[in-house]
């Protein structure tokens, strides 16, 4: 698992209150791990602050998956 | 009109994280008070208040116990105190397996005086250090003062009245007392009613302070709330949550529902005088109290036990005044005491904690005392105040009384059924 990946998934399980082996690379917030809107928007301010990067809102309207988070963040930090 | 008991009750007091800690500490004489924990007061005018214990503390609370870790993270602490303690008024009824009719027949009216001050301070400084784009998405909801009721019909799937109170420190009071008419007036036929508060925060304690409404006996701080004795300087800030469940009587009996009382009378009233000060006369508590108890058909001479207001200011002796106006010559045989004297000023928490602390007086024929009086004021005199230690005695009817902000007034009688 990359670094990324591991920083990603610890976010996601303090946030959502999930169990850590949900977390999975696939899994989707809303589907898979009980997220609402607001919480999306939360994660995405959450992963800005981890990771110094600027998520701009039609990017975060892309973020569906845990892979999809991590992606981005990969491809955007600096 | 129905009839309306009481037959569920939930706390989380600066004494204990439930109903039956809470309650023995009271009896035991604890005080809740303490060096503020929270933050560092050190600037303060006032550093001490009565705050809820943490989990691993002899008497704290848990908030995993009832509230999912979510939730926890997105709402202010008075909506975890109001959440865990209408659970418990829930389970304490045995109404954890209501049916689809039922939850349509129950609602919820909890409120609180002030809301989600703490998280406001907090993400008012991230708005101005970090921006707009910074600030939570759960900050409104997250604050708002109806948003105990809100999370509790999530959480329990209750479909009736969704409701709120905000009346300052009179809101627990009257959080119950128009509860049991919407329950009386076929609005629903179980209601989870009370108040919370948690306003310890930084500038929750110097807003107070700066009104002159804080207890600055900062060196002794369990001797600090000390109402009727002619060295209080002020109440000392509490926060914790109280709820009942109110019921229609007849469906209470048909279930073989532990009935802990009735609500008898409800009075409410304003002062239409000043925003924080009574009125020097007492009329508004006076109309309160008699509104209430012409409502119960009782007389002063039923009522045993008076919770007072008494929140360790200068107000405690206009309550008393007001008190023995009404009760006339039946004073000298009912007992009156102050609570927050043990576990502070809970604020629009008081009236439902103090509410279901008169309950218990009824359920245990047992007074709670007043804390530190050892000096009282000359116009006490002849009043049992129950200083210092419980009492054991014959409690058939209770009133307590709670005053806010505003110059409003509430008033509850209840009694054994």
């Amino acid at each position: 698992m990359s670094e990324t990946a591991d920083r990603v998934k610890k976010i996601v399980v303090e946030h959502l209150g999930v169990e850590a082996d949900k977390v999975t690379e696939e899994a989707a917030f809303i589907d898979d791990l009980g997220a609402d809107s607001l919480d999306i928007v939360e994660l995405v301010m959450a992963f800005e602050e981890e990771f110094s990067v600027e998520i701009p809102d039609d990017a975060a309207e892309k973020i569906a998956t845990v892979k999809d988070a991590i992606d981005f963040i990969d491809n955007n930090k600096g | 009109m129905r009839r309306v008991v009481v037959t569920g009750l939930g706390l989380v007091t600066p004494l204990g994280g439930d109903v039956e800690t809470s309650w023995k500490n009271i009896l035991a004489s604890k005080s809740g008070a303490g060096q503020i924990t929270k933050f560092d007061a050190s600037d303060q005018k006032a550093t001490i208040a009565c705050e809820v214990k943490p989990p691993e503390h002899e008497y704290g609370f848990d908030p995993n116990l009832r509230v999912d870790h979510k939730v926890q993270r997105q709402v202010d602490p008075f909506i975890v105190y109001g959440i865990d303690a209408a659970g418990q008024a829930l389970e304490d009824a045995g109404l954890m397996d209501m049916t689809d009719e039922e939850k349509l027949r129950t609602g919820c009216s909890i409120g609180s005086g002030i809301g989600g001050l703490p998280g406001i301070e907090k993400e008012s400084l991230v708005l101005a250090e970090r921006g707009p784009g910074r600030v939570s998405p759960h900050f409104v909801h997250g604050r708002l003062i109806n948003l105990i009721s809100g999370q509790v019909s999530i959480k329990y799937g209750l479909m009736g009245p969704n409701h709120a109170v905000v009346t300052a420190c009179s809101t627990g009071a009257h959080s119950i007392g128009d509860a049991a008419r919407m329950i009386a007036l076929d609005d629903a036929d179980i209601m989870l009613a009370g108040g919370a508060e948690a306003t310890i925060c930084p500038i929750g304690i110097a807003g107070f302070a700066q009104a002159k409404a804080l207890s600055t006996r900062n060196d002794d701080p369990e001797a600090a709330s000390r109402p009727y004795d002619k060295n209080r300087d002020g109440f000392v800030m509490g926060e914790g949550a109280g709820v009942v469940v109110l019921e229609e009587y007849e469906r209470a009996k048909a279930r073989g529902a532990t009935i802990y009382a009735e609500v008898a009378g409800y009075g409410l009233s304003g002062d239409a005088h000043h925003v924080t000060a009574p009125h020097p006369d007492g009329v508004g508590a006076y109309r309160s109290m008699e509104m209430a108890l012409n409502r119960s058909g009782l007389s002063t001479a039923d009522i045993d036990y008076v919770n007072a207001h008494g929140t360790s200011t200068m107000a405690d002796v206009l309550e008393l005044a007001a008190v023995r106006r009404l009760f006339g010559d039946d004073i000298a045989t009912m007992s009156m005491s102050s609570t927050k004297s043990a576990i502070g000023h809970l604020l629009g928490g008081a009236g439902a904690v103090e509410a279901i602390f008169s309950i218990l007086a009824m359920r245990d024929q047992t007074v709670p005392p007043t804390l530190n009086l050892d000096d009282p004021e000359d116009s006490c005199e002849g009043v049992d105040l129950v200083p210092h230690v419980a009492k054991q005695r014959e409690v058939r009817a209770v009133l307590s009384n709670s005053f806010g902000f505003g110059g409003t007034n509430a008033s509850v009688i209840m009694k054994a059924v």
